[in-house]
């Protein structure tokens, strides 16, 4: 025998099911009015440094298919890579938004500041990177992945490294496809699926 | 580039998987398409995951945490058997999780979602929204007035039901310990026939999502109380954090 440690485990998680959006995103699900504000509409407000950009994709099962229900969660910096609660970063960006495909086309769209790299607590550099959270109907937890872009230099960056296979690297990078627009599709499983992270 | 010194944020205690569902079930079809073959690449937290949303408490109305009068704005109630949902938020040491939001959505008494993509028959009640949201106190408690939820059928297996449950969504203070539940209700059959609740394959993991009935926190002749304890994923706090690797 020992003794007992007195720590606590995780509550398990649960799929966030079909209807997701009533709680999440309610104006989308049809129950717009139920709160004064809702949260998460925009990673920045008016007034934001930075460059404004529009990164559009889709979220795509195992079978091809594009999800009609899937929506994810973006986390980011703001234009110096500093993340809101920590010193210095822009009043103006908040840095969450949630991000829903689209009922008929399965599309979403992200508009938000290019953010910039990010230091850890290791003093090593992140490349700039979007978190992502894709949370649907058939996912029992939350996945995690980033974007990241194709015009930037990722060489560094200490997560993208620890990737061995390293043509999977391909499917975190946005495609930049004209001006401040980019492309990115997540894959949830098979051919081309994206990197998804335990972190 | 301003303020580049290294971030003075702490790391998240790494998941413990075998508490959580397995991704792909064949007994929850829709998992079956929509879980990675390749395993979850692992590693330590970073700064974008130890940061999270910071939320402005203001912004919340006086009847968000209540279900049974927000979609009428306080005009007329839901129909339903009225319940208190309350608990605690902790996390892995057994800290509370204070100043954090929590949402939740539910169908209502008959078991229907007001969704544009719920097509079961049973009828919407026009006082009844279905979503809520709070804060928890500095203790980490919370509380939600509300209805208890019917069940209702899925399209999975030929004859498939939801046990009555509602779905919860927790931030905790980073982004990586976003997580999403549901709480189910104590003596509910369907519990035990539930393939979504069977994707936990950890028994006493299933146990801790079924709320007990709490008859001391109800309120006689108006609601009977539920209890629903979370936890969270934690941080890792000792004095040998957020120093440069292998000093
Ligand atoms: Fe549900």
């Amino acid at each position: 025998m020992t003794q007992k440690l007195d720590t606590l485990q995780e509550t398990a998680s649960q799929t966030a099911g079909p209807f997701v959006h009533i709680g999440m995103v309610p104006t989308y699900a049809g129950l717009g009015g139920i709160y004064e504000e809702e949260i998460g509409t925009s990673t920045f407000s008016d007034g934001a440094k930075g460059d404004v950009i529009e990164i559009t994709g889709t979220i795509i099962d195992g079978a091809g298919f594009v999800m009609r229900d899937g929506m994810f969660e973006a986390w980011q910096a703001d234009a110096n890579g500093i993340y809101p609660g920590q010193d210095g970063v822009d009043p103006n960006v908040s840095g969450w938004a949630r991000v829903c495909a689209d009922p008929e086309s399965g599309e979403w769209t992200l508009r938000t500041i290019k953010p910039g790299s990010s230091v850890n607590r290791d003093g090593k550099e992140q490349a700039p990177h979007i978190a992502i959270w894709v949370v649907a109907r058939g996912i029992n937890i939350g996945l995690q992945t980033r974007i990241y872009f194709d015009d930037e230099d990722n060489s560094g960056d200490p997560v993208l490294s620890r990737i061995e296979h390293k043509h999977r690297i391909d499917t975190l990078l946005a495609k930049k496809t004209e001006d401040g627009k980019y492309r990115f599709d997540i894959r949830l499983q098979g051919e081309g699926e994206t990197v998804f992270f335990d972190m | 580039m301003s303020n580049r010194q290294p971030a003075e944020t702490t790391p998240l205690i790494p998941r413990n998987r075998d508490v959580h569902p397995v991704a792909y079930d064949p007994n929850y079809k829709t998992s079956v398409t929509r879980s990675p073959n390749f395993p979850l690449l692992a590693m330590e937290s970073t700064v974008t995951e130890e940061t999270g949303p910071v939320f402005n408490q203001n912004k919340l109305g006086p009847l968000d945490n209540n279900l049974i009068m927000n979609w009428t704005q306080g005009k007329a109630p839901a129909v339903g058997e009225r319940i208190l949902m309350h608990g605690r938020v902790l996390d892995e040491s057994g800290r509370p999780v204070p100043n954090t939001l929590i949402e939740i959505w539910q169908a209502n008494a008959g078991g229907r979602y007001r969704h544009i993509k719920d097509t079961y028959f049973a009828p919407l009640d026009p006082n009844f929204g279905g979503c809520g949201r709070t804060v928890t106190d500095e203790n980490g408690h919370y509380q939600f007035l509300t209805i208890r939820p019917g069940a209702y059928p899925w399209p999975n297996r030929a004859n498939d039901w939801r046990p009555m449950h509602i779905h919860v969504s927790l931030f905790g203070s980073g982004f990586g310990q976003r997580l999403i539940t549901q709480m189910y209700f104590q003596g509910d059959p369907l519990i035990d026939l539930c393939p979504i609740l069977s994707t936990v394959k950890d028994r006493a993991q299933v146990d801790r999502l079924v709320a007990p009935l709490d008859l001391a926190s109800s309120k006689p002749l108006d609601f009977l109380a539920y209890r629903f304890d979370i936890v969270m994923r934690g941080r890792r706090q000792t004095m040998f954090e957020n120093k440069p690797e292998g000093m």
